[in-house]
Protein backbone atom coordinates (compact mmCIF):
# COMPACT_ATOMS: atom_id res chain seq x y z
CA UNK A 1 0.00 0.00 0.00
CA UNK A 2 0.86 3.72 -0.40
CA UNK A 3 1.49 5.60 2.45
CA UNK A 4 -2.03 7.93 3.38
CA UNK A 5 -3.29 9.45 6.42
CA UNK A 6 -6.53 8.31 7.59
CA UNK A 7 -9.23 10.96 9.39
CA UNK A 8 -12.59 10.03 11.42
CA UNK A 9 -15.03 12.99 11.29
CA UNK A 10 -18.17 12.87 13.55
CA UNK A 11 -20.44 14.46 11.16
CA UNK A 12 -21.42 14.64 7.53
CA UNK A 13 -20.65 18.69 7.56
CA UNK A 14 -16.86 17.60 8.21
CA UNK A 15 -16.68 14.41 6.18
CA UNK A 16 -17.80 16.40 3.26
CA UNK A 17 -14.94 19.38 3.98
CA UNK A 18 -12.31 16.55 4.68
CA UNK A 19 -13.40 15.20 0.94
CA UNK A 20 -12.54 18.63 -0.42
CA UNK A 21 -8.98 17.97 0.17
CA UNK A 22 -6.39 16.97 -2.43
CA UNK A 23 -6.63 13.50 -3.02
CA UNK A 24 -8.87 12.30 -0.63
CA UNK A 25 -11.54 9.47 -0.55
CA UNK A 26 -13.81 7.95 1.62
CA UNK A 27 -13.82 4.74 3.71
CA UNK A 28 -16.82 2.57 4.29
CA UNK A 29 -16.33 -1.11 5.69
CA UNK A 30 -13.52 -1.06 3.65
CA UNK A 31 -14.03 -4.30 2.54
CA UNK A 32 -13.51 -3.44 -1.33
CA UNK A 33 -11.16 -0.37 -0.92
CA UNK A 34 -8.72 -1.66 1.25
CA UNK A 35 -7.91 -4.82 -1.42
CA UNK A 36 -7.85 -2.71 -3.64
CA UNK A 37 -5.83 -0.10 -1.81
CA UNK A 38 -3.04 -3.31 -1.27
CA UNK A 39 -3.05 -4.00 -5.10
CA UNK A 40 -1.99 -0.31 -5.33
CA UNK A 41 -5.05 0.71 -7.47
CA UNK A 42 -6.25 3.21 -5.58
CA UNK A 43 -3.74 6.04 -4.42
CA UNK A 44 -5.54 8.47 -2.21
CA UNK A 45 -2.96 10.93 0.15
CA UNK A 46 -6.40 10.75 2.95
CA UNK A 47 -8.84 8.59 3.48
CA UNK A 48 -12.17 10.00 5.38
CA UNK A 49 -13.45 7.42 7.29
CA UNK A 50 -17.48 7.61 7.84
CA UNK A 51 -17.53 5.09 10.35
CA UNK A 52 -17.98 7.54 13.44
CA UNK A 53 -20.61 9.38 11.74
CA UNK A 54 -23.85 8.24 13.74
CA UNK A 55 -26.34 10.63 11.57
CA UNK A 56 -25.78 8.26 8.37
CA UNK A 57 -26.18 4.90 10.24
CA UNK A 58 -29.14 3.31 11.46
CA UNK A 59 -32.83 2.09 9.80
CA UNK A 60 -36.08 3.43 10.10
CA UNK A 61 -39.84 2.47 8.87
CA UNK A 62 -42.18 4.25 7.81
CA UNK A 63 -45.23 3.84 5.58
CA UNK A 64 -44.08 1.69 3.21
CA UNK A 65 -40.38 3.02 3.12
CA UNK A 66 -37.44 1.75 4.50
CA UNK A 67 -34.53 4.42 4.94
CA UNK A 68 -31.27 2.85 6.04
CA UNK A 69 -28.49 5.13 6.66
CA UNK A 70 -25.55 5.06 4.47
CA UNK A 71 -22.66 3.79 6.77
CA UNK A 72 -25.25 0.79 8.25
CA UNK A 73 -23.41 -2.16 8.23
CA UNK A 74 -24.76 -5.50 6.16
CA UNK A 75 -25.30 -7.00 9.14
CA UNK A 76 -27.55 -4.41 10.66
CA UNK A 77 -29.15 -4.59 7.75
CA UNK A 78 -29.95 -8.09 8.03
CA UNK A 79 -31.13 -7.84 11.37
CA UNK A 80 -33.45 -4.35 11.42
CA UNK A 81 -35.27 -4.90 8.33
CA UNK A 82 -36.07 -8.76 9.27
CA UNK A 83 -39.68 -7.91 9.53
CA UNK A 84 -40.41 -4.69 7.72
CA UNK A 85 -38.52 -5.52 4.36
CA UNK A 86 -37.43 -9.55 4.58
CA UNK A 87 -36.68 -9.47 1.11
CA UNK A 88 -33.90 -7.52 1.50
CA UNK A 89 -32.84 -8.57 4.94
CA UNK A 90 -32.37 -12.17 3.28
CA UNK A 91 -29.96 -10.46 0.75
CA UNK A 92 -27.63 -8.56 3.49
CA UNK A 93 -27.73 -11.51 5.73
CA UNK A 94 -26.44 -13.50 2.70
CA UNK A 95 -23.19 -11.26 1.48
CA UNK A 96 -20.20 -12.75 1.75
CA UNK A 97 -19.68 -14.02 5.14
CA UNK A 98 -20.17 -13.12 9.02
CA UNK A 99 -16.84 -11.09 9.60
CA UNK A 100 -17.65 -9.46 6.25
CA UNK A 101 -21.28 -8.37 7.04
CA UNK A 102 -19.89 -6.62 10.29
CA UNK A 103 -17.97 -3.99 8.07
CA UNK A 104 -19.04 -3.78 4.91
CA UNK A 105 -21.66 -0.73 4.36
CA UNK A 106 -24.94 -0.08 2.13
CA UNK A 107 -23.08 2.67 0.89
CA UNK A 108 -19.79 1.50 -0.08
CA UNK A 109 -21.80 -0.90 -2.06
CA UNK A 110 -24.02 1.28 -3.78
CA UNK A 111 -21.08 3.78 -4.11
CA UNK A 112 -18.44 1.07 -5.89
CA UNK A 113 -21.48 -0.83 -8.19
CA UNK A 114 -19.67 -3.98 -8.86
CA UNK A 115 -21.26 -5.79 -11.43
CA UNK A 116 -21.80 -8.64 -9.26
CA UNK A 117 -22.67 -6.85 -5.79
CA UNK A 118 -26.19 -7.57 -4.43
CA UNK A 119 -27.39 -4.17 -2.99
CA UNK A 120 -27.71 -2.79 -6.66
CA UNK A 121 -30.04 -4.89 -7.79
CA UNK A 122 -32.08 -4.48 -4.76
CA UNK A 123 -32.20 -0.73 -4.95
CA UNK A 124 -33.17 -0.60 -8.28
CA UNK A 125 -36.38 -3.31 -7.97
CA UNK A 126 -37.13 -1.34 -5.38
CA UNK A 127 -37.30 1.32 -7.07
CA UNK A 128 -34.83 3.42 -4.20
CA UNK A 129 -33.35 6.63 -4.01
CA UNK A 130 -30.24 7.64 -3.07
CA UNK A 131 -29.95 10.18 -0.79
CA UNK A 132 -26.70 11.82 -0.67
CA UNK A 133 -25.18 15.01 1.25
CA UNK A 134 -26.29 17.36 -2.09
CA UNK A 135 -29.34 15.72 -3.27
CA UNK A 136 -31.72 13.05 -4.46
CA UNK A 137 -31.02 10.78 -7.23
CA UNK A 138 -33.62 7.65 -8.33
CA UNK A 139 -31.77 4.42 -8.93
CA UNK A 140 -32.88 4.47 -12.48
CA UNK A 141 -30.53 7.37 -13.36
CA UNK A 142 -27.78 6.28 -10.31
CA UNK A 143 -26.80 2.92 -11.97
CA UNK A 144 -24.60 3.95 -14.60
CA UNK A 145 -22.56 0.86 -15.93
CA UNK A 146 -19.72 -1.46 -14.37
CA UNK A 147 -18.69 0.86 -11.32
CA UNK A 148 -20.37 3.65 -12.59
CA UNK A 149 -22.39 5.76 -10.72
CA UNK A 150 -23.97 9.23 -10.91
CA UNK A 151 -21.90 10.12 -7.56
CA UNK A 152 -19.75 13.32 -8.00
CA UNK A 153 -16.10 13.33 -6.29
CA UNK A 154 -16.68 13.76 -2.78
CA UNK A 155 -20.32 12.97 -3.07
CA UNK A 156 -21.31 11.06 0.14
CA UNK A 157 -24.65 8.40 0.24
CA UNK A 158 -25.93 9.56 3.39
CA UNK A 159 -28.99 7.12 2.77
CA UNK A 160 -30.93 4.74 0.67
CA UNK A 161 -35.01 5.13 1.07
CA UNK A 162 -36.54 1.64 -0.10
CA UNK A 163 -40.51 1.58 -1.15
CA UNK A 164 -41.39 -1.72 0.59
CA UNK A 165 -43.07 -3.89 -2.04
CA UNK A 166 -45.74 -5.66 -1.82
CA UNK A 167 -43.92 -9.13 -2.58
CA UNK A 168 -40.30 -9.49 -3.22
CA UNK A 169 -37.35 -12.24 -3.52
CA UNK A 170 -33.83 -12.13 -4.13
CA UNK A 171 -32.31 -15.43 -5.94
CA UNK A 172 -28.43 -15.18 -5.99
CA UNK A 173 -26.38 -17.68 -7.68
CA UNK A 174 -23.24 -18.14 -5.89
CA UNK A 175 -19.76 -18.13 -7.42
CA UNK A 176 -18.62 -20.29 -4.84
CA UNK A 177 -15.33 -19.03 -4.62
CA UNK A 178 -15.66 -14.73 -3.97
CA UNK A 179 -19.50 -15.83 -2.82
CA UNK A 180 -20.62 -12.85 -4.76
CA UNK A 181 -23.52 -13.47 -7.16
CA UNK A 182 -22.48 -15.42 -10.64
CA UNK A 183 -26.27 -13.66 -11.46
CA UNK A 184 -28.58 -12.51 -9.06
CA UNK A 185 -32.12 -11.39 -9.57
CA UNK A 186 -34.35 -9.21 -7.40
CA UNK A 187 -38.23 -9.51 -8.35
CA UNK A 188 -40.31 -6.64 -6.41
CA UNK A 189 -44.06 -6.75 -6.81
CA UNK A 190 -46.10 -3.37 -6.50
CA UNK A 191 -49.29 -2.67 -6.64
CA UNK A 192 -48.72 -0.53 -9.59
CA UNK A 193 -46.53 -3.09 -11.45
CA UNK A 194 -43.52 -5.15 -11.44
CA UNK A 195 -39.86 -4.37 -11.24
CA UNK A 196 -36.97 -7.10 -11.99
CA UNK A 197 -33.75 -5.97 -11.25
CA UNK A 198 -30.34 -8.28 -12.86
CA UNK A 199 -27.02 -8.33 -11.03
CA UNK A 200 -23.81 -10.49 -12.34
CA UNK A 201 -24.83 -10.76 -15.64
CA UNK A 202 -24.18 -7.39 -17.72
CA UNK A 203 -21.20 -5.95 -19.07
CA UNK A 204 -23.34 -2.93 -18.26
CA UNK A 205 -23.55 -3.84 -14.82
CA UNK A 206 -27.29 -4.16 -12.73
CA UNK A 207 -29.67 -3.91 -15.23
CA UNK A 208 -33.75 -4.13 -14.97
CA UNK A 209 -35.27 -6.55 -17.58
CA UNK A 210 -38.45 -5.07 -18.67
CA UNK A 211 -40.28 -7.52 -20.89
CA UNK A 212 -40.12 -9.94 -17.76
CA UNK A 213 -41.73 -6.98 -15.28
CA UNK A 214 -44.36 -6.60 -18.36
CA UNK A 215 -44.98 -10.19 -18.57
CA UNK A 216 -45.08 -10.48 -14.76
CA UNK A 217 -47.22 -7.47 -14.10
CA UNK A 218 -50.31 -9.13 -15.77
CA UNK A 219 -49.32 -12.52 -14.31
CA UNK A 220 -47.05 -12.77 -11.51
CA UNK A 221 -46.56 -16.22 -11.98
CA UNK A 222 -42.98 -18.15 -12.52
CA UNK A 223 -45.51 -19.45 -15.95
CA UNK A 224 -45.91 -15.99 -17.45
CA UNK A 225 -41.87 -15.81 -18.17
CA UNK A 226 -42.34 -19.50 -20.11
CA UNK A 227 -40.44 -18.77 -23.78
CA UNK A 228 -38.58 -15.07 -22.62
CA UNK A 229 -35.00 -14.82 -22.44
CA UNK A 230 -32.44 -12.36 -22.47
CA UNK A 231 -29.96 -12.33 -25.80
CA UNK A 232 -26.55 -13.68 -24.18
CA UNK A 233 -24.89 -10.90 -26.23
CA UNK A 234 -23.66 -8.31 -24.13
CA UNK A 235 -23.15 -10.62 -20.85
CA UNK A 236 -19.90 -11.45 -18.90
CA UNK A 237 -18.00 -13.98 -20.12
CA UNK A 238 -15.69 -15.01 -17.91
CA UNK A 239 -13.47 -18.53 -16.42
CA UNK A 240 -16.50 -19.01 -14.20
CA UNK A 241 -19.26 -18.88 -17.13
CA UNK A 242 -20.30 -18.10 -20.59
CA UNK A 243 -22.22 -15.05 -21.85
CA UNK A 244 -24.87 -17.77 -22.99
CA UNK A 245 -24.43 -19.19 -19.16
CA UNK A 246 -25.27 -16.45 -17.78
CA UNK A 247 -27.91 -15.01 -20.02
CA UNK A 248 -29.56 -19.00 -19.02
CA UNK A 249 -29.13 -17.61 -15.91
CA UNK A 250 -31.35 -14.96 -15.89
CA UNK A 251 -33.99 -17.03 -16.83
CA UNK A 252 -33.96 -19.24 -14.32
CA UNK A 253 -33.51 -17.19 -11.68
CA UNK A 254 -36.34 -14.95 -12.64
CA UNK A 255 -38.83 -17.73 -12.04
CA UNK A 256 -37.02 -19.16 -9.12
CA UNK A 257 -37.21 -15.47 -7.16
CA UNK A 258 -41.02 -15.43 -8.82
CA UNK A 259 -41.88 -18.70 -6.97
CA UNK A 260 -40.19 -17.45 -4.06
CA UNK A 261 -41.62 -14.64 -3.52
CA UNK A 262 -45.23 -16.31 -3.59
CA UNK B 1 1.18 8.70 12.54
CA UNK B 2 -1.90 9.07 14.86
CA UNK B 3 -1.83 8.08 18.01
CA UNK B 4 -4.48 5.13 18.77
CA UNK B 5 -5.84 3.75 21.83
CA UNK B 6 -7.67 0.83 22.52
CA UNK B 7 -8.09 -2.12 25.04
CA UNK B 8 -6.74 -5.41 23.41
CA UNK B 9 -7.33 -8.21 25.49
CA UNK B 10 -8.10 -6.18 28.06
CA UNK B 11 -5.32 -4.39 28.60
CA UNK B 12 -5.68 -0.53 27.62
CA UNK B 13 -2.74 0.16 24.49
CA UNK B 14 -1.66 3.32 22.94
CA UNK B 15 0.61 3.85 20.24
CA UNK B 16 1.39 5.69 16.51
CA UNK B 17 0.76 4.45 13.57
CA UNK B 18 0.51 5.53 10.25
CA UNK B 19 -2.58 5.53 8.35
CA UNK B 20 -2.10 2.41 6.09
CA UNK B 21 -0.75 0.35 9.14
CA UNK B 22 -3.22 -2.90 9.23
CA UNK B 23 -4.55 -4.41 12.07
CA UNK B 24 -2.80 -7.40 12.00
CA UNK B 25 0.24 -5.48 11.34
CA UNK B 26 -0.33 -3.77 14.51
CA UNK B 27 -0.88 -7.28 16.42
CA UNK B 28 1.35 -9.29 14.95
CA UNK B 29 4.27 -6.60 14.26
CA UNK B 30 3.48 -4.00 17.43
CA UNK B 31 2.14 -5.56 19.82
CA UNK B 32 4.08 -9.05 19.11
CA UNK B 33 0.49 -10.69 19.41
CA UNK B 34 1.45 -13.54 16.97
CA UNK B 35 -1.43 -15.49 17.01
CA UNK B 36 -3.82 -13.65 14.89
CA UNK B 37 -2.44 -15.54 11.65
CA UNK B 38 -2.55 -13.87 7.95
CA UNK B 39 -3.15 -16.59 5.29
CA UNK B 40 -4.32 -14.73 2.40
CA UNK B 41 -4.27 -10.84 2.92
CA UNK B 42 -7.48 -10.55 0.68
CA UNK B 43 -10.11 -11.40 3.23
CA UNK B 44 -10.80 -14.55 1.86
CA UNK B 45 -9.31 -17.03 4.13
CA UNK B 46 -10.37 -15.81 7.98
CA UNK B 47 -6.95 -16.61 9.56
CA UNK B 48 -6.82 -13.11 10.85
CA UNK B 49 -10.70 -13.07 12.16
CA UNK B 50 -10.29 -10.94 15.51
CA UNK B 51 -13.37 -9.67 17.76
CA UNK B 52 -14.03 -5.72 17.84
CA UNK B 53 -16.38 -4.69 20.34
CA UNK B 54 -17.31 -7.98 19.78
CA UNK B 55 -17.94 -8.70 16.49
CA UNK B 56 -15.91 -11.28 13.97
CA UNK B 57 -14.07 -8.93 11.84
CA UNK B 58 -11.06 -9.70 9.58
CA UNK B 59 -7.83 -8.12 10.74
CA UNK B 60 -6.56 -8.04 7.61
CA UNK B 61 -9.17 -5.87 5.99
CA UNK B 62 -9.24 -2.92 8.73
CA UNK B 63 -6.92 -0.42 9.94
CA UNK B 64 -5.57 0.50 13.31
CA UNK B 65 -6.59 3.97 13.18
CA UNK B 66 -10.19 2.60 12.89
CA UNK B 67 -10.13 0.50 16.01
CA UNK B 68 -9.84 3.97 17.98
CA UNK B 69 -11.38 3.46 21.64
CA UNK B 70 -12.39 0.07 20.28
CA UNK B 71 -12.16 -3.41 22.71
CA UNK B 72 -10.27 -5.81 20.63
CA UNK B 73 -10.18 -9.44 21.78
CA UNK B 74 -7.66 -12.13 19.81
CA UNK B 75 -7.05 -15.69 20.26
CA UNK B 76 -5.09 -15.04 22.96
CA UNK B 77 -7.36 -13.81 24.92
CA UNK B 78 -9.89 -16.31 24.44
CA UNK B 79 -7.94 -18.87 27.30
CA UNK B 80 -9.61 -19.00 30.54
CA UNK B 81 -8.07 -16.68 33.43
CA UNK B 82 -6.28 -19.46 35.02
CA UNK B 83 -4.58 -20.47 31.38
CA UNK B 84 -6.67 -23.77 30.48
CA UNK B 85 -8.32 -23.64 27.86
CA UNK B 86 -11.69 -22.43 27.20
CA UNK B 87 -14.45 -24.37 26.16
CA UNK B 88 -14.63 -23.81 22.77
CA UNK B 89 -10.38 -24.19 22.94
CA UNK B 90 -11.00 -27.23 24.33
CA UNK B 91 -13.29 -28.90 22.39
CA UNK B 92 -11.02 -28.50 19.52
CA UNK B 93 -8.40 -30.20 20.71
CA UNK B 94 -11.05 -33.15 21.98
CA UNK B 95 -12.25 -33.12 18.40
CA UNK B 96 -9.21 -33.06 16.32
CA UNK B 97 -10.80 -29.69 15.06
CA UNK B 98 -7.13 -29.07 13.75
CA UNK B 99 -4.00 -30.42 12.33
CA UNK B 100 -1.75 -27.40 10.94
CA UNK B 101 -3.31 -25.49 13.30
CA UNK B 102 -2.81 -22.55 10.99
CA UNK B 103 -6.73 -22.11 10.80
CA UNK B 104 -7.28 -22.63 14.26
CA UNK B 105 -7.03 -18.57 15.62
CA UNK B 106 -10.02 -17.77 13.16
CA UNK B 107 -11.75 -20.61 13.21
CA UNK B 108 -12.08 -20.31 17.06
CA UNK B 109 -12.52 -16.81 17.29
CA UNK B 110 -15.31 -17.05 14.64
CA UNK B 111 -17.12 -19.96 16.48
CA UNK B 112 -16.93 -17.81 19.66
CA UNK B 113 -19.34 -15.26 18.31
CA UNK B 114 -20.94 -17.73 16.04
CA UNK B 115 -21.68 -19.45 19.99
CA UNK B 116 -22.57 -15.87 21.52
CA UNK B 117 -25.39 -15.28 18.69
CA UNK B 118 -26.91 -18.43 18.21
CA UNK B 119 -25.96 -20.93 21.66
CA UNK B 120 -27.14 -24.17 19.69
CA UNK B 121 -26.50 -23.96 16.07
CA UNK B 122 -27.46 -26.91 13.54
CA UNK B 123 -24.87 -28.67 11.29
CA UNK B 124 -25.77 -26.66 8.85
CA UNK B 125 -25.47 -23.08 10.54
CA UNK B 126 -22.38 -24.29 11.56
CA UNK B 127 -21.13 -24.47 8.29
CA UNK B 128 -23.11 -21.32 6.92
CA UNK B 129 -21.35 -19.13 9.52
CA UNK B 130 -17.91 -20.65 8.90
CA UNK B 131 -18.26 -19.23 4.99
CA UNK B 132 -15.20 -16.72 5.35
CA UNK B 133 -13.13 -19.68 7.50
CA UNK B 134 -10.92 -21.80 5.32
CA UNK B 135 -9.32 -25.04 6.23
CA UNK B 136 -6.53 -26.66 4.11
CA UNK B 137 -6.44 -29.86 6.43
CA UNK B 138 -8.99 -30.71 8.22
CA UNK B 139 -12.16 -30.95 5.34
CA UNK B 140 -14.29 -28.79 8.16
CA UNK B 141 -15.66 -32.22 9.82
CA UNK B 142 -14.01 -31.99 12.88
CA UNK B 143 -13.86 -27.89 13.13
CA UNK B 144 -17.97 -28.56 13.04
CA UNK B 145 -18.28 -31.71 15.64
CA UNK B 146 -16.35 -29.55 17.59
CA UNK B 147 -18.04 -26.44 17.42
CA UNK B 148 -21.27 -28.79 18.36
CA UNK B 149 -19.86 -30.10 21.10
CA UNK B 150 -18.99 -26.83 22.44
CA UNK B 151 -22.50 -25.98 22.31
CA UNK B 152 -22.99 -28.78 24.14
CA UNK B 153 -24.82 -30.82 21.87
CA UNK B 154 -24.83 -34.48 21.56
CA UNK B 155 -21.93 -35.02 18.42
CA UNK B 156 -22.33 -39.01 18.39
CA UNK B 157 -24.83 -38.72 14.89
CA UNK B 158 -21.45 -36.64 13.25
CA UNK B 159 -19.46 -39.21 12.32
CA UNK B 160 -15.79 -38.98 11.89
CA UNK B 161 -15.01 -39.29 8.31
C1 LIG C 1 -14.96 -12.08 0.97
C2 LIG C 1 -15.91 -11.03 0.47
C3 LIG C 1 -17.15 -11.42 -0.04
C4 LIG C 1 -18.07 -10.48 -0.51
N1 LIG C 1 -19.26 -10.93 -1.01
C5 LIG C 1 -20.17 -10.04 -1.47
C6 LIG C 1 -21.43 -10.46 -1.96
O1 LIG C 1 -21.78 -11.63 -1.96
N2 LIG C 1 -22.28 -9.52 -2.44
C7 LIG C 1 -21.97 -8.19 -2.40
O2 LIG C 1 -22.79 -7.38 -2.83
N3 LIG C 1 -20.79 -7.75 -1.94
C8 LIG C 1 -19.89 -8.63 -1.47
N4 LIG C 1 -18.69 -8.17 -0.98
C9 LIG C 1 -18.41 -6.74 -0.99
C10 LIG C 1 -18.89 -6.08 0.29
O3 LIG C 1 -20.30 -6.04 0.30
C11 LIG C 1 -18.35 -4.67 0.49
O4 LIG C 1 -18.55 -4.39 1.84
C12 LIG C 1 -19.01 -3.56 -0.29
O5 LIG C 1 -19.00 -3.80 -1.67
C13 LIG C 1 -18.27 -2.24 -0.11
O6 LIG C 1 -18.71 -1.64 1.05
P1 LIG C 1 -17.71 -1.01 2.10
O7 LIG C 1 -18.53 -0.30 3.10
O8 LIG C 1 -16.79 -2.06 2.58
O9 LIG C 1 -16.98 0.10 1.22
P2 LIG C 1 -15.44 0.47 1.04
O10 LIG C 1 -14.66 -0.72 0.63
O11 LIG C 1 -14.98 1.22 2.22
O12 LIG C 1 -15.58 1.48 -0.17
C14 LIG C 1 -15.93 1.09 -1.48
C15 LIG C 1 -16.04 2.36 -2.36
O13 LIG C 1 -17.18 3.13 -1.97
C16 LIG C 1 -16.80 4.43 -1.53
N5 LIG C 1 -17.70 4.72 -0.40
C17 LIG C 1 -17.80 4.00 0.76
N6 LIG C 1 -18.84 4.46 1.50
C18 LIG C 1 -19.39 5.49 0.82
C19 LIG C 1 -20.50 6.37 1.05
N7 LIG C 1 -21.29 6.28 2.15
N8 LIG C 1 -20.77 7.33 0.12
C20 LIG C 1 -20.02 7.43 -1.00
N9 LIG C 1 -18.98 6.63 -1.30
C21 LIG C 1 -18.66 5.66 -0.40
C22 LIG C 1 -15.33 4.35 -1.22
O14 LIG C 1 -14.69 5.58 -1.41
C23 LIG C 1 -14.86 3.30 -2.22
O15 LIG C 1 -14.65 3.88 -3.48
C24 LIG C 1 -17.74 -9.10 -0.49
C25 LIG C 1 -16.51 -8.69 0.02
C26 LIG C 1 -15.60 -9.62 0.50
C27 LIG C 1 -14.30 -9.16 1.04
S1 LIG D 1 -5.57 -13.06 6.17
FE1 LIG D 1 -7.37 -11.97 6.59
S2 LIG D 1 -8.86 -13.13 5.58
FE2 LIG D 1 -7.04 -14.16 5.04
S1 LIG E 1 -5.77 -27.09 10.37
FE1 LIG E 1 -4.41 -26.61 8.78
S2 LIG E 1 -5.47 -25.04 7.75
FE2 LIG E 1 -6.91 -25.71 9.15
Amino acid sequence: MYSFEIESPTSVADAVAALGQEEAQALGGGQTLIPSLKARLASPAVLVSLKNIDEIKGVSSDGGTVTIGGGTTHATVAEEVADSYPALSALAGNIGDPAVRNRGTIGGSLANNDPSACYPAAALASGATIVTNTREIAADDYFQGMFTTALEEGEIITSVRLPVPEKAAYVKFEQPASRFALVGVFVAKFADGVRVAVTGASEEGVFRWTEAEEALSGNFSADALSGLSVPADGMIGDLHGSGEYRAHLVAVLTKRAVAAAG
Amino acid sequence: MTKVTMTVNGKAVSKEVSGNTLMTEFLRDELRLTGTHVGCDTSQCGACVIHVDGKSVKACTMFAAEAQGAAVTTIEGMANADGSLSVIQQAFQDHHGLQCGFCTPGMVMTAATLLKENPTPSEHEIRDYLEGNICRCTGYHNIVKAIMAASGQDVSGIAAE
